[in-house]
């Protein structure tokens, strides 16, 4: 069997609903975050694959270090605001968290 | 004396009256005497400067050379008002008259209102009074005229109403105050019709315009009569003559003030001052009116008892003189005998004034054999009752001839012999109903003992003011005949050869045509050296052949008119004499004998009856038809205003209610309504926005595809 780009996009797609579904579906702030780790990444395989088949160059693996990185940063920063909302509300479900609605 | 120095002489007679109105009334009770020395001292510089003013006058004797001086007072684009002062030959004597009387009163008045609760405040009016006199003296337009006018209708209210606690007095002034409405109604009507004509109210102005024609015809007769009404309020001619007798309510030197030299003073002098705006139509008026007031009421003072009102009632007559004299085309002789008058009539005041204040009592049947008790009042007052009788060598004498020739000379030229009748008939009247005064006062057994006990002579400031107006009733004519007076100096008729010719135009019989009566310049050859112009202007109209064929006329009328005037004056006295010092005819029997005669004279007329009968009803009955339009039409008007203007209201407020409301509230409802269902999307959930976002995206993706 050979594996081509249709492969690796059905992967990348359904990773990518996986974690939009995580986002979506989850209470927990840590699970959206994970959520978000998992469409990231998704977007890593879309990139390192359309690198690999389309383009013929490394643009696609740079962007996806780029990515990792970013996605790191993203999760010290992300962690760091649950933490914080933690410490003032008690908990980290983000739907308990309104005290902006009214 | 230079035009600026005659200027501000005339000024400052004009200011000093009202300055010591000012002061007097503002501090009068602080100043020590309370004030009458400040009444007193200010009319009299303002005497001397009036002599001054005379004096200059004298010298120029030229009657026609004026000093005038205008600022624009009111300016409003088309419409302009000036205020100014005109002086000439006529102010000059008005000024003299007024300034001379008024300080005699002034004078008179320390002695006679001595003690009175009032005292200042009387002074302050007297100079009140003076002054708007002198207004009306000076004025030089129309306008100013009617203001001065009316503010001696104010002072005199206030005057003739100086004891307004007693009932009479407080009726007395708003009599006076009412009736002169009356004319001042005509007045301004008139005043109006010559400024609509002319656009103009300087008198100057207004003769040029009358001289070039633009005022003529009906509307000159009705204006002029309209003006003539102001001066038949004034000076009291008939029919508005039914204030006068009664002012007598005033303080005795009021009455002088009033009487002689000044509010009745004006209406003569407003007449004489503005001569070229009477056109033959409403000159006719005049002497007619002049006529019958000088004969009627000549007629009432040979019954009144009361001393004052049988004086009232011969300046009546005295006005009735004048005012025909006008209507005759002779302001010359109507100045002239205003100014005799003023002399003689002010003494008979002051001196009944003084004698009043002796007997305390007015009516005559208390009074009697006073000469030996007040012998300078006595005197002085005999004096002035030759002069108003019309003996020869006083000052009424050449005056009053003076008018009846100039009614006789127009009688002959026009026809018109009514009023020389009428006047001659009361110069013999006259004398008679003044020395009836005299014996009764001041002749024969005193009637009540207690009374002429108690009198005596007045105190010297009373008698002073007698003194002179005495030697001044003697003087004031000088030493002319009727043929020659000073008075030319200072008068001349302003058109009366036109006038004249107008008569003679209309309404002369045929034989006369070339007699123009020309009664200003009717003295023979004295006058065609006064008043060139006028000689020149008649030579002109009628030829060489017809020239001095008025003088005849004149001179004639003047020597027939001086002749009889002297029967008529000697006759009055000898009557009188006879009558009331001989006791040779019993009144008492006569007053029986021609009772309904009688009861119409001490009725005077019936005027003031028939005022109540017809007039005082009217008037009832216009206001309460004013009444009940006021309350129908007026306020049925204002009512449905008002309830059209409630009904208004109620509609625009329920469109407010439900229209206007309606859509802002709708507004804000549907506003409010998106409002809550848009807030039911915002949940704040990153959830539910992420679900938003990705089926969004996924419409759009859907969307792009299938288009």
């Amino acid at each position: 069997m050979n594996v081509g780009l249709p492969h690796f996009l059905t992967v990348s797609a359904a990773l990518f609903a996986l974690g939009m579904f995580a986002v979506m579906s989850r209470r927990n702030a840590i699970g959206i975050l994970m959520g978000v780790e998992l469409m990231l990444n998704a977007a890593n395989i879309n990139f390192v694959a359309f690198s690999r088949y389309v383009q013929h160059g490394i643009d696609g693996q740079i962007m996806a270090a780029f990515v990792i990185v970013l996605a790191a940063a993203e999760a010290a920063v992300a962690l760091a605001i649950v933490l914080a909302m933690f410490r003032n509300f008690g908990t980290v479900h983000a739907d308990s968290v309104q005290s902006l609605k009214r | 004396m230079s035009d600026n120095a005659i200027l501000y002489s005339a000024l400052a007679i004009l200011g000093l009256p009202l300055l010591s109105y000012v002061l007097i009334f503002f501090f009068g009770k602080r100043l020590p005497r309370q004030g009458d020395f400040i009444g007193v001292g200010f009319m009299g510089i303002a005497e001397l400067l009036a002599i001054r003013i005379f004096i200059a006058f004298w010298k120029i004797g030229d009657p026609s050379y004026r000093v005038e001086k205008a600022f624009t007072w009111l300016d409003l684009g088309g419409f302009k008002i000036d205020a100014g002062i005109l002086v000439d030959g006529m102010t000059a004597v008005m000024l003299m008259v007024v300034c001379t009387i008024s300080f005699l009163v002034h004078l008179y008045s320390v002695g006679y209102m001595h003690g009175d609760r009032r005292y200042e405040r009387f002074f302050a009016f007297l100079g009140f009074f003076t002054f708007s006199m002198l207004g009306i003296v000076l004025a030089n337009n129309l306008f100013f005229l009617y203001v001065f006018w009316e503010l001696v209708g104010l002072s005199s209210y206030l005057l003739i109403g100086f004891f307004f606690d007693k009932h009479s007095a407080a009726n007395a002034n708003k009599k006076a105050f009412i009736t002169n409405r009356v004319g001042d109604w005509g007045f301004w009507l008139g005043i109006l019709a010559f400024f609509t004509a002319t656009g103009t109210l300087n008198y100057f102005e207004l003769f040029a315009h009358v001289d070039a024609g633009t005022v003529k015809g009906a509307l000159l007769g009705w204006a002029g009569v309209g003006l003539f009404m102001g001066c038949v309020g004034k000076s009291a001619q008939m029919p508005l003559h039914i204030w006068l007798p009664d002012a007598m309510e005033g303080p005795t030197p009021v009455s002088a003030l009033i009487h002689a030299a000044t509010m009745v003073a004006a209406g003569v002098y407003m007449v004489a001052r503005l001569a070229p705006l009477f056109g033959a139509d409403a000159m006719m008026v005049i002497l007619y009116v002049g006529a019958i007031t000088a004969f009627l009421m000549s007629t009432v003072a040979l019954v009144k008892t009361d001393i004052k009102r049988v004086l009232a009632f011969s300046t009546l007559s005295q006005l009735g003189y004048m005012v025909m004299s006008l209507g005759a085309g002779d302001p010359t002789n109507a100045m002239f005998h205003l100014t005799t008058h003023a002399m003689f009539k002010a003494l008979l005041f002051l001196g009944a004034g003084s004698v009043i204040h002796a007997v305390h009592s007015q009516e005559m049947p208390d009074m009697g054999g006073l000469r030996k008790k007040l012998p300078i009042t006595f005197v002085t007052m005999l004096i002035a009752t030759l002069a108003i009788s019309g003996v020869p060598f006083f000052a009424g004498f050449y005056s009053k001839d003076g008018i009846l020739g100039s009614t006789l000379a127009f009688g002959m030229t026009s026809g018109h012999y009514l009023p020389f009748i009428l006047g001659i008939t009361a110069a013999a009247i006259t004398p008679f109903y003044m020395f009836r005064l005299i014996f009764m006062t001041f002749f024969g057994k005193p009637r009540i003992q207690e009374k002429y006990d108690h009198a005596h002579e007045s105190p010297p400031s009373m008698a002073i003011p007698l003194i002179v107006l005495g030697v001044l009733s003697i003087i004031a004519a000088g030493w002319q005949t009727a043929d020659k007076g000073w008075f030319a100096k200072f008068t001349a008729p302003y058109d009366v050869p036109a006038i004249a010719a107008e008569f003679h135009l209309e309404g002369a019989p045929d034989g006369a045509h070339e007699m123009v009566v020309d009664p200003g310049q009717g003295h023979g050859d004295s006058h065609a050296a006064v008043d060139p112009h006028a000689e020149e202007a008649h030579g002109e109209e009628h030829g060489e052949e017809h020239g001095g064929g008025h003088h005849d006329v004149a001179h004639t009328a003047h020597v027939r008119a001086m002749i009889m005037s002297i029967c008529a004056a000697f006759l009055g006295i000898l009557l009188s004499w006879w009558v009331y010092n001989r006791h040779k005819v019993n009144t008492a029997a006569l007053q029986k004998r021609f009772h309904g005669a009688y009861t119409v004279l001490q009725g005077m007329y019936f005027f003031d009856e028939l005022y109540h009968k017809t007039v005082y009803p009217f008037t009832l009955w216009v206001a309460s038809m004013s009444a009940a339009f006021d309350k129908y039409v007026i306020d049925g008007i204002v009512n449905g205003t008002g309830y059209l203007t409630r009904l208004m209201a109620w509609i625009s407020g329920l469109i407010d209610k439900y229209f206007v409301d309606g859509a802002v509230n709708g507004v804000a409802a549907v506003l409010q309504g998106a409002g809550e269902g848009f807030r039911r999307i915002q949940t704040g959930r990153i959830q539910t926005y992420l679900v938003y976002v990705s089926a969004s995206v996924l419409v759009l993706v859907l969307v792009y595809r299938v288009l």
